[in-house]
């Protein structure tokens, strides 16, 4: 089922959009929000429960402490009000993988109120994104779905529930509804995702991979039309996890409810989820009283109060923050503000970071994360970061270029080796016998032979006129398999004619 | 084996005076208990589960330890045995709450108290009945068959915690564990003619007591003395991190409290009558115990005052709506995914997980449990919320105020546990708001979470118990343990006795 | 004051996930009302300057350090399930996405 859609220029010509995210961020603490069952990414399902995450009967919560010190980061940098007095209250619905069949979230007394999180914008301004809220929660199990197709919900004949995942901390920040944005809601959003990724890691408090559930958004939107000011009815796409998804969701939605308004329809209050494979959202449940959550405070929890003197210590961890990071990198670096810019759209400002604490120099890590490792993840529709290549794969390429073991040629052979799975640099090299060529017996005799096999060539070139010399150097590359070095094969050259 | 029938009759105390001299052995007298529970199970029910070897093990491990002199160490009532009503999980032994939707749980840890009495070599004895989730007056709501009132069978003990309040009263077990949410310890406490502690809310780990109302249950003992229950507080009380909502405190002198209090001087003793439970509601027996009772403390030098607390009027009517609400969220983990029972939709409808959950939930749960689950979810509704679920907390907080104005004048508060001595089977099954009645004078104490007692203070004119009930500040339960005392110590004076003199025990006889 | 019709005890049956029989449902409805008319007193009292309590103890959490502990064996994990499979729980068919 195809729904009508508005070309994008005209929708945000004839409306305003308005819209708001929720994002869920899990905190990367050693142990689960209530209990001390250890989390880690990956484990055997159903291997890091204790009674309380598991929902047993008589089990009782606990609040980690680390994960009250990482709401409070989070607060600190979202510039939000921290409040003295929080509460936990119980959200209550059914579902497989929710061990008590009820949420412990927070509701009328979060921990953090009130920020705001200012977003670099490409054309270089700054956009500040209102923020409502920032509170604290645990997660789901995980759902396997068996017996349909693709793992999907649709036509499963039964689920497997792993609850390792429950209980897992999350941080939920809430923006305001996000005004004033026009064409550009759907850039700002981006940017706002991928700052609150940079800052979550910053402050250590996530890992912050989308791709892995560390972050995931529920994206809100509605219009109104030109000059109103009432807000209009919304759409709520839940769970996108990928940047490019979020995106692609405003961009997505704002035509379709343009094009459903403009002809006099009605949005639907409803929840939506976004599809990867069609790039739609397809509508899911009408909205209704049937989401009664009978929030209320959770009996088995009492008051959390956070002292100034615990914001005191926090505020003392704080490390530099992701603009001033930049901005001091930019002046390590010497980029300009565009190459600057270029690294941080491109999403590789952390991995160039990391290249050059590798070894690599700043134009050679930006080169190769910005060249050639950016066109195969264009290529494959991937993010930089869930190709198979790491910042220390390529300090290690750039360091063998250094030190005159690889050529420009052979370098991007082996970065294309290490793309393809072949192993580290190390073990690409090794596999393909990628060698420079250099002062060896070798090189000296594939000179002797090219010089020998073009004797009008060679003559030209004792007679001092050097533009031949890429013939040679060519001829040479043919026979040494493109392992030589072409400076070494012109210095030998130069020394043959004139010896 | 007349010697095992008055080894049983024995205190909690006399028991482990007696292990301590070496006159008797844990393993002796756990095999003496289990020898009256096989005689009187078939009469009384008190129990769903006698976990008879773990039992042996224990006290086999005990006296093993004791002939090495590794105990000295151990609480006062180490070695002595003890009965767990079956709301307190277990490790490896079942756990059900009396219900259909837990039969046959075996968990895989240990309450915080479990840990506890096993650390001071307290044997297990086994598991009491009660109501379903804890939820009645009469523990015929559990799901396993009701348990009898020992003093008259075709009568109940109470509830919810019946099953613990009739195996002490019955001699199947010196003391008990129970949980007591809105007077499940101290109204079968009065109806058995034992005594029943609520201690103060946070003062006894609720870490795997299966929770019911959590910002209202508490675990507390029930014995047949006022100093077991004492001691046995000392045993399972204490600050514990696994439960949020724990006082960190050490535990109030409760045991020294009831021993200074058998020395029954009450002068310096403030003792206030609460204007809103005296006079009428009563049955004429429980008033005229009660009154006497009051004189007794008097007579004793205490001095009696009256108190005013108008909010308590609204006690009962804010517990039947912040109890369900918390049941109602407390109780959704029995959905037949986990543990315990699943029901499948019958033919014809959806085999979906959120049928299976519905038609499991229908199936596992009685009657009561369902009736307080519906009425929780709607006073947590949104269009509801603030008239029914905040009025309520707003009503705690009103009740919390009036304790506070009246521990200013008193040092105690009394009143009579329960309105009525024990009842017919079936007298109050129909009407749910009758049987709510039973809890009206036990309820404010779990409301404001302060605690509370019940102890025996004579036969009504119909030949049943009747219960006094002592209330003390928060934290502050010694305050109550010495005036109990006192009043226990006079009593019995009166009586020539202790009040089960008069309790006839068949079963004893049958006891091999 | 409120009062519950049919409609409201059915409702209620489903936020509280059990298939309420129609006996059951009736039943239930005389019941409620009976005790809703009982309870409804608590709204007298409580004015706006009231403060609500939520747990009668005025303490702050407690909070835990983040130091892993023992986890329950799978076994012991999965030993009470209904139904188990490959190390994970069974649900029946699970239609349409809550959260």
């Amino acid at each position: 089922m195809s729904e009508k859609l508005m070309k994008y220029s005209d929708a945000v010509k004839e409306f305003d959009p308005v819209f708001g995210l929720e994002t869920h961020v899990e905190l990367c603490t050693q142990t689960k929000l209530f209990c001390p069952a250890h989390e880690e990414f990956g484990a055997d399902p159903n291997t890091e429960l204790t009674p309380v995450s598991l929902g047993l009967p008589g089990s009782l919560p606990v609040v980690n402490k680390t994960a009250v010190d990482f709401a409070i980061k989070l607060g600190l940098a979202l510039h939000c009000e921290i409040n003295e007095w929080s509460q936990f209250a119980r959200k209550n619905y059914f579902y497989p993988d929710m061990p008590r069949d009820y949420q412990i979230s927070q509701f009328d007394k979060p921990t953090n109120g009130n920020g705001y999180l200012d977003v670099d914008l490409e054309d270089g301004t700054v956009f500040r994104v209102p923020i409502e809220r920032a509170h604290i929660e645990d997660d789901a199990g995980k759902n396997t779905h068996v017996g349909g197709s693709d793992g999907r919900i649709e036509g499963a004949d039964h689920s497997l529930v792993d609850y390792n995942r429950a209980g897992v901390p999350l941080i939920e920040i809430v923006t305001k509804p996000v005004e004033g944005a026009g064409e550009r809601a759907p850039e700002i959003a981006d940017a706002y995702m991928r700052t609150l990724r940079d800052i979550v890691r910053a402050l250590g408090i996530s890992h912050g991979r989308m791709e892995q559930g560390n972050m995931r958004a529920d994206v809100n939107i509605s219009l109104r039309k030109k000059g109103e000011t009432k807000l209009g009815t919304r759409s709520e796409t839940k769970n996108v996890n990928s940047f490019r998804g979020i995106k692609k969701t405003l961009q997505y939605e704002i035509r379709r409810q343009a094009a459903l308004l403009d002809e006099g329809g009605e949005v639907l209050q409803e929840t939506r989820h976004w599809d990867e494979a069609t790039q739609t959202t397809a509508g899911g449940r009408v909205k209704s009283d049937a989401n009664d959550y009978r929030y209320f405070p959770d009996p088995d929890l009492v008051m959390l109060h956070i002292t100034q003197e615990h914001i005191d210590e926090i505020t003392k961890t704080m490390p530099e923050m992701p603009r001033e990071h930049r901005a001091r990198l930019q002046e390590e670096w010497k980029f300009s503000d565009l190459e600057m810019r270029d690294i941080i759209n491109a999403d590789a400002l952390d991995l160039v970071e990391e290249t050059i604490k590798d070894g690599a120099t700043a134009a050679g890590a930006r080169k190769w994360w910005l060249g050639e490792i950016s066109r195969v993840a264009n290529e494959h529709g991937l993010s930089l970061e869930e190709l198979p290549i790491t910042p220390a794969d390529v300090a290690e390429v750039e360091k063998l270029v250094a030190e005159g073991k690889l050529n420009d040629k052979l370098a991007k052979q082996t970065v294309t080796g290490v793309l393809a799975g072949e192993g580290t640099p190390d073990e690409v090299v090794k596999k393909h016998g990628y060698q420079v060529v250099s002062d060896d017996g070798a090189l000296e005799k594939a000179v002797d032979d090219a010089l020998a096999a073009d004797p009008e060539i060679a003559e030209k070139l004792k007679s001092g006129n050097m533009k031949p010399m890429g013939a040679i150097i060519g001829a040479v590359m043919r026979a040494t398999h493109g392992q030589a070095d072409a400076k070494a094969v012109s210095a030998l050259v130069i020394k043959k004619v004139k010896g | 084996m007349a010697a095992a029938n008055e080894l049983v009759k024995l205190t909690a105390a006399q028991m482990a005076e007696k292990i301590r001299n070496k006159e008797v052995s844990s393993r002796e007298l756990v095999d003496a208990e289990l020898n009256v529970i096989e005689a009187a199970e078939p009469e009384i029910n008190a129990f769903l589960h006698v976990s008879a070897d773990e039992a042996r093990a224990q006290a086999d491990a005990f006296d093993k330890k004791n002939a090495a002199g590794e105990t000295e160490d151990l609480p006062e009532l180490a070695g002595v045995p003890i009965a767990i009503k079956d709301m307190i999980v277990t490790k490896g032994i079942e756990t059900t709450a009396a219900s259909k939707i837990l039969e046959g749980w075996i968990p895989p840890y240990d309450a915080t108290v479990i840990t506890k009495l096993k650390a001071a070599g307290m044997p297990l004895l086994g598991k009491t009945n009660l109501d379903e989730f804890a939820q009645g007056s009469s523990t015929e709501h559990s799901a396993f068959g009701p348990t009898h009132n020992p003093w008259d069978t075709s009568r109940v003990p109470g509830g919810s915690g019946g099953g613990s309040a009739s195996a002490v009263a019955g001699f199947e077990a010196p003391i008990a564990l129970g949980t007591d949410t809105g007077g499940s310890i101290r109204q079968p406490g009065a109806m058995t003619g034992t005594v029943g502690v609520k201690p103060t809310y946070g003062g006894v780990s609720r870490f795997g007591a299966i929770a019911m109302a959590s910002s209202l249950d508490q675990i507390g003992p029930v014995s047949r003395t006022v100093l077991d229950s004492a001691l046995l507080q000392e045993v399972i009380g204490g600050h514990d991190v696994r439960d949020s909502t724990s006082i960190p405190m050490d535990i109030p002198p409760v045991a020294a409290a009831a021993r200074e209090g058998y020395k029954r001087d009450l002068k310096g003793v403030r003792v206030g009558l609460v204007k809103q439970f005296t006079g009428d509601g009563y049955q004429p027996g429980i008033e005229a115990r009660f009154n006497e009772a009051v004189k007794l403390l008097q007579d004793m030098g205490a001095e009696v005052v009256e108190i005013d607390c108008p909010h308590l009027e609204y006690a009962l009517s804010a517990y039947y709506i912040i109890m369900p609400s918390e049941v109602s969220s407390n109780l959704a983990r029995y959905d037949g995914m986990r543990y315990g029972l699943r029901v499948m939709p019958p033919e014809g409808v959806p085999q979906t997980a959120a049928n299976m959950m519905a038609y499991t939930r229908e199936a596992g749960f009685g009657d009561e449990v369902k009736r307080r689950i519906i009425l929780g979810i709607y006073a947590l509704s949104a269009g509801y919320y603030d008239a029914w679920y905040g009025s309520a907390q707003k009503v705690r907080t009103l009740i919390i105020e009036d304790f506070n104005k009246a521990f200013e004048k008193a040092d105690v508060l009394v009143t009579p546990t329960s309105p009525t001595t024990a009842f017919k089977f079936g007298e109050k099954m129909d009407d749910p708001l009758t049987m709510y009645m039973s809890d009206i004078a036990t309820i404010p104490a779990n409301m404001a979470g302060i605690p509370a007692m019940s102890i025996p203070a004579g036969l009504s004119d119909d030949g049943l118990p009747v219960g006094f009930q002592f209330m003390a500040p928060q934290k502050h339960d010694e305050q109550m343990y010495k005036p109990a005392a006192a009043l226990e110590a006079a009593l019995e004076e009166q009586w020539g006795g202790p009040i089960w003199q008069s309790l006839k025990t068949p079963w004893l006889g049958n006891a091999k | 004051m409120p009062t519950f019709t049919r409609e409201t005890v059915e409702h209620l049956g489903h936020l509280a996930q059990i298939a309420l029989t129609d006996e059951e449902a009736t039943r239930l409805q005389g019941e409620l009302n009976v005790i809703a008319d009982s309870i409804n007193k608590v709204q007298e009292v409580a004015s706006d300057d009231v403060q609500p309590t939520a747990n009668p103890i005025p303490l702050e959490a407690y909070l835990r350090p983040d130091v892993p502990q023992k986890p329950l064996d799978r076994e012991e994990a999965l030993a009470s399930a209904p139904a188990t499979e490959n190390g994970m729980f069974v649900a029946p068919q699970i239609l349409g996405g809550e959260e």
